[in-house]
């Protein structure tokens, strides 16, 4: 059960070898979160992961797979996931995502339709799956991964932003549509993060490490913000950026 | 889903969830309430946590379990419905000349609820606790209904005391009233100006009084740290009585004067508002002042005058901390406050009292020495850890927090602050054999599975 300060006892990871989720959970389970339920492809990474977070202070560290290509899975993904936590979960953490490559996804019909599978389909159809769940555990709280990439979508990234754009979207109505039942959902925009997702990639104003941006995540999700922003700058940031004439805005490097 | 479903909290308005609300009106509406996967009771909701709520599962509510019998004039015993409130309890028995035992800061409070919380007031010194003066009470479990008394089946109603609902719904309770000439108090009032001046004289002067309560300052520090204004009463005699009050007695308790209607943004209380409040409330208290004359509702329940006085801390809610440390271990007391005022945690006056021995019940909360409870806003980014400092700090001094105020506590520390939690097992394993009794702080806590 969460306390009083939202903190949550066990959390289940969709996408559970994501960096910064991962950084996420470990300093929730040096609080009061003990159980975790990470659901993932890659089983060594997964492993790897189970480790840290026991190391970290979570006592029970299950591992579900996952294959977020197939959307259809979602449903029977989120139900596993649940099972292993003990039949209930305080928070989801949904962290699924492809960054894929602009120059080709382009001009790749399959490349985008895998893109839109993995950071939007399979995402939402979890959603879909989570909200009669959570409803019925009458509590719980999902914090979903959006980007800043998706707040005004980019020539340099438009295939990925726009997975998130449409992400993004559908989790802010999704959290309207739960909010009476004391359902928590959060959207969480982090900026360029180093990480393996964006390894070897040039760094752009405002970029933070994983570690920078789980403290910021960790405190939003304490918060009652509906968007967490990391860093906090970017809201600011963005506010000006969304109102950029379209000719200024096209030539945004990066 | 059958039945429509309320999103519930405690009285601090934090961790919401959703339950099925059944409100029985009789006994056999009672049981047929407990065919369910998940059970828990809830009075008035005055507990500041989540004991009376239960995510996903059915909450029932005792306020429709309403009856009183007479007052027998000899004794001072009273049956009352689980569901009546102190406050209803009171408007009938001040007039007859019986005060209720033993009362917490708020009159509105179920009898069920009472003895869920095994609930104490500024009388603990030398009374104990709300369970000391109940004589019997009738439990609906899932195993049946049951009639129980100290002698009858002493690890079931000791078992309760405290148990936060977890033994069964209660349904009916006999207690025993304290007869009262009149509905006021004659109180003596003292100020000082740090914690070892409140302390010593409670240490050295409680014994002579039957009501003793400090407000203590937790915002100060330095020399001034823990200042506080000690108030000890007893039940004013009829011959202390002049005027308009001698007239009639035994008038009893005024209802709400105001009502909080809207919820304010969070941080309308915060460090600077509520420094300036206890500095307002230390002035005003007389230095020293003796026998004067308090009605029952401004000395035992001041808060009662302002109704939803909780919204006032805003839509993040609110937390209570208290705990209980032994006459060895008072030092605790100004270690918890050091640290709070060296954090910088935002909080009204402290409420400070000295404990009598404890009763038998495992789970009930004061035990002899020192008790400490203050009123924090949820928000100071700093307030998760320091309240994490100090359960260890209290843990290791043996320690223990009340559960009718946690909103927080983790499985670990509620295993050590209660190491006898487990003498209620078998009392468990014999009226709820299939666990379905259950609240989102036992399963928060770990004295129920977490799902």
């Amino acid at each position: 059960m969460q306390n009083a300060f939202g903190q949550p006892q066990s959390v289940l990871v969709l996408g559970g070898t994501s960096d910064i989720a991962l950084a996420v959970v470990a300093k929730l389970a040096a609080d009061r979160t003990k159980t975790v339920v990470l659901a993932g492809r890659n089983e060594e990474r997964l492993a790897a992961a189970a480790a840290t977070l026991k190391a970290a202070g979570a006592t029970t560290v299950e591992l579900v797979a996952m294959e977020a290509s197939d959307p259809s899975s979602a449903a029977a993904t989120v139900d596993a996931g649940i099972a292993a936590a003990g039949g209930s979960v305080d928070l989801v953490l949904i962290a699924v995502g492809l960054l894929g490559e602009q120059s080709t996804t382009e001009d790749d019909p399959s490349a985008t339709i895998e893109l839109f599978d993995v950071n939007l389909t399979w995402p939402a159809a979890a959603l879909a799956a989570l909200r009669t769940r959570l409803i019925a555990q009458g509590s719980g709280h999902v914090a979903v991964f959006s980007s800043v990439a998706g707040v005004r979508v980019r020539r340099a990234n438009f295939s990925y932003g726009s997975t998130k754009a449409g992400l993004d979207a559908f989790t802010i109505g999704f959290a309207d549509s739960v909010r009476s039942s004391g359902i928590k959902v959060q959207v969480i925009r982090p900026g360029f993060v180093h990480t393996k997702m964006t390894e070897g990639m040039k760094e752009i104003p405002f970029t933070t490490t994983a570690e920078v941006a789980a403290d910021n995540i960790v405190k939003g999700l304490g918060s009652s913000a509906e968007v967490i922003w990391t860093p906090p700058i970017l809201k600011a940031v963005f506010l000006v950026l969304r109102h950029l004439p379209a000719f200024a805005w096209r030539r945004m490097p990066g | 889903m059958s039945s429509p479903r309320e999103l519930l909290t405690g009285w601090g308005n934090t961790a919401p969830s959703l339950a099925v609300v059944e409100r029985p009106r009789s006994d056999s509406e009672v049981t047929s309430a407990l065919q369910h996967d998940r059970v828990i009771a809830r009075g008035l909701g005055r507990s500041y946590g989540d004991p009376a709520q239960c995510a996903g599962g059915t909450v029932v509510s005792n306020r429709g379990l309403w009856h009183l019998s007479p007052i027998d004039p000899d004794t001072g015993l009273i049956t009352a419905g689980a569901g009546v409130s102190l406050d209803e309890l009171l408007a009938v028995s001040i007039p007859a000349g019986f005060f209720v035992p033993v009362t917490p800061g708020t009159r509105q409070v179920t009898i069920g609820g009472a003895i869920a919380a095994d609930i104490h007031g500024k009388n603990h010194h030398v009374e104990g606790s709300f369970m000391n003066h109940v004589t019997r009470l009738r439990l609906a479990t899932p195993s049946g209904d049951l009639e129980v008394t100290p002698e009858s089946d002493p690890a079931l109603f000791w078992g309760t005391a405290g148990a936060m609902g977890l033994t069964g719904i209660v349904t009916e309770a006999t207690i025993r009233l304290l007869p009262i000439e009149t509905s006021w108090v004659s109180v003596d009032t003292e100020r000082f100006e740090n914690l070892d001046g409140v302390m010593d004289a409670m240490a050295t002067g409680d014994h002579r009084y039957r009501y003793s309560v400090a407000w203590v300052d937790c915002m100060t520090s330095g020399p001034r740290l823990g200042r506080g204004v000690l108030t000890r009463g007893e039940h004013a005699t009829a011959d202390m009585l002049q005027g308009k009050a001698a007239r009639s007695p035994l008038a009893p308790p005024g209802g709400t004067l105001l009502t909080v209607p809207i919820t304010p943004p969070s941080g309308l209380l915060n460090r600077l508002s509520m420094s300036a409040f206890n500095e307002a409330w230390f002035r005003r208290a007389p230095k020293k002042a003796d026998g004067e004359l308090h009605s029952i509702g401004a000395f035992f329940h001041p808060l009662d005058g302002v109704a939803w006085w909780n919204r006032l801390h805003g839509h993040r809610g609110f937390l209570q901390y208290q705990f209980a440390v032994d006459d060895a271990h008072g030092d605790v007391v100004r270690r918890a406050i050091e640290v709070l005022s060296s954090e910088r945690v935002p909080s009204f006056l402290a409420v400070l009292k000295r404990f009598g021995p404890g009763n038998p019940g495992p789970l009930s909360f004061p035990l002899e020495g020192w008790t400490l409870a203050l009123d924090v806003p949820i928000g100071p980014p700093q307030l998760p850890s320091v309240l994490d400092r100090l359960d260890e700090m209290v843990a290791e001094a043996g320690g223990r927090l009340y559960l009718a105020k946690d909103s927080r506590l983790s499985p670990e520390m509620f295993a050590t602050m209660y190491p006898r939690a487990s003498e209620l097992d078998a009392v468990r394993h014999r009226v709820d054999p299939d666990g379905i009794l259950s609240s989102d702080l036992t399963r928060r806590i770990g004295l129920t599975p977490p799902a």
